[in-house]
């Protein structure tokens, strides 16, 4: 049995589903882990000294724990306390939690990155809060944060593979499935190596150009 | 209650321990320059982040044209936090000039003189930066509108910060230090744009350590030592002989750092 892409690719239609899943799941697993995240972060800043030491607690645990844990835990674990969900909706969440915890503390080393000044000349002038989050903390931050935010996304995109464990149909689920019943194990694993490394390129790509969009006042020429 | 622009009775903030400042008690006329001067460590620019509520006194309080700032005492005499919009309304009748200048360095010269004129008085772009270009011609700033702060000098950077306080038409300017982080040729042109701006009639309470500008523009000396007002006079009386002996010994330090040598 030699090595055989033809076989894989005859199977194109499901493929293009498993891949679609994952970019979805990835997508919206991300954009919710960094708006959690950033609610949390934020709550830690203003909510006092309680609500920051209490939020400090679970991003440990998420933090301290294997993904893989903490999705069988949802998944299999979830009924038992009530909380019966399908197998994307169970993915979804448990991706969109464990980033956020990792996203919490990005933004949180986001706020403390600006000056306390700029904040205090922001409210001599009357800003209100959520004015100053808006107009100074997150374009101030923005530039800090996109580095490590990248990364967290790139990770991200790698542990939507363990979705396939719960039955999410994304591509790693698919391929393994297509492999076994056409004996190309390897081969369809290749493939999608291929695609999560493409992806990942993508998102770096995304990533700088952000950066550089963003750096232009720092490299500003008198 | 009072009739002039700033008024601090029996001002008390302490961190933990340490009595920061001790019972101040400062009446800023309106249309004068108020100068806070002193030793680092005495408490004068904790005094001036007070007045804009930068700093949470401890005891006492600070009105500003007549208004309670920070804190209100109710029915009781139990001091209760002032409601933020209350605050805000309060802050806007000052304008604050800090040491580091904190420019927004995300946005243009023009950009963060206009930032509050949009996001607080809510006007149109347009209208907003007209009246931004206006403050800025001011400071002799207009031909760098279009300038982020990391491509302007440490004057032209205070200057514009001088311009974005000014933008909201504030009662009362306060300085913190604002020359201390520029080399002298800097100073003077910063200097210079205060000096214009006490010539109009601004309000302006200033800590330096700039002397000779305290000496000739400012209206009134308050000299701090370790947390405690010592006095406040009109420079005339305050530099004139004999002094008072702990500023006699303050201003000893300038002459022996050479500068004798040149008088």
């Amino acid at each position: 049995m030699g090595f055989d892409f033809n076989v894989i690719l005859s199977k194109q239609d499901a493929l293009v589903s498993g891949i679609g899943m994952t970019i979805f799941v990835w997508v919206v697993g991300t954009l919710f882990a960094a708006v959690i995240g950033f609610v949390i972060a934020t709550a830690r800043r203003y909510g006092g000294v309680i609500v920051d030491k209490a939020l400090t607690v679970p991003i440990e645990v998420i933090r301290g724990t294997p993904f893989l844990v903490q999705l069988f835990l949802l998944y299999f674990g979830g009924p038992y306390i009530g909380l019966s969900l399908d197998a994307l909706p169970a993915g979804l969440l448990a991706l969109s939690i464990y980033g956020a915890a990792y996203f919490a503390e990005i933004f949180r080393a986001g706020y403390q990155s600006v000056p306390p000044g700029h904040v205090e000349a922001a409210e001599c002038l009357g800003f209100t809060r959520i004015q100053i989050i808006r107009n100074i903390l997150l374009p101030e931050m923005a530039l800090l944060v996109i580095p490590p935010s990248v990364n967290m996304a790139i990770i991200l995109l790698k542990e939507t593979a363990l979705l396939s464990l719960i039955t999410v149909p994304e591509m790693t689920m698919t391929a393994s499935a297509i492999g076994s019943q056409e004996y190309a194990f390897v081969e369809a694993m290749v493939l999608i190596a291929l695609v999560y490394w493409v992806l990942v390129e993508l998102a770096g790509l995304l990533g700088r150009l952000a950066e550089k969009k963003l750096s232009r006042y720092r490299l500003a020429k008198a | 209650m009072s009739d002039n622009a700033i008024s601090v009775q029996h001002l008390v903030k302490r961190f933990g321990t340490t009595t920061v400042l001790d019972d101040i008690s400062l009446e800023i006329p309106r249309g004068q320059v108020s100068c806070l001067i002193g030793p680092s460590g005495s408490g004068k620019s904790t005094l001036l982040r007070c007045m804009a509520f930068l700093e949470e006194a401890t005891d006492g309080s600070i009105f500003i044209e007549g208004a309670p700032l920070g804190f209100v005492y109710d029915g009781a005499g139990k001091r209760q936090r002032q409601s933020a919009t209350e605050l805000r309304k309060v802050r806007s009748q000052i304008g604050m000039v800090f040491q580091q200048f904190n420019l927004w360095p995300h946005m243009t010269a023009l950009g963060n003189v206009s930032a509050a004129l949009r996001r607080v008085r809510k006007m149109g772009k347009a209208e907003a930066e007209e009246k931004a270009m206006v403050q800025l011609r001011k400071v002799g700033l207009e031909n760098r509108a279009g300038h982020y702060p990391s491509q302007l000098s440490g004057g032209q950077q205070q200057r514009v910060a001088i311009a974005r306080s000014l933008a909201l038409e504030p009662k009362i300017m306060l300085f913190d230090e604002p020359t201390s982080a520029l080399d002298p040729e800097l100073t003077g042109e910063v200097l210079n744009v205060m000096r214009s701006l006490a010539a109009e009639g601004m309000t302006m309470v200033v800590v330096t350590h700039e002397i000779g500008f305290a000496a000739t523009v400012g209206n009134q000396i308050s000299f701090l030592d370790h947390g405690k007002l010592l006095f406040t006079d009109a420079p005339s009386k305050a530099f004139a002989k004999p002094r008072h002996p702990r500023l006699e010994q303050f201003l000893d330090t300038y002459l022996d750092r050479g500068a004798s040598t040149l008088v």
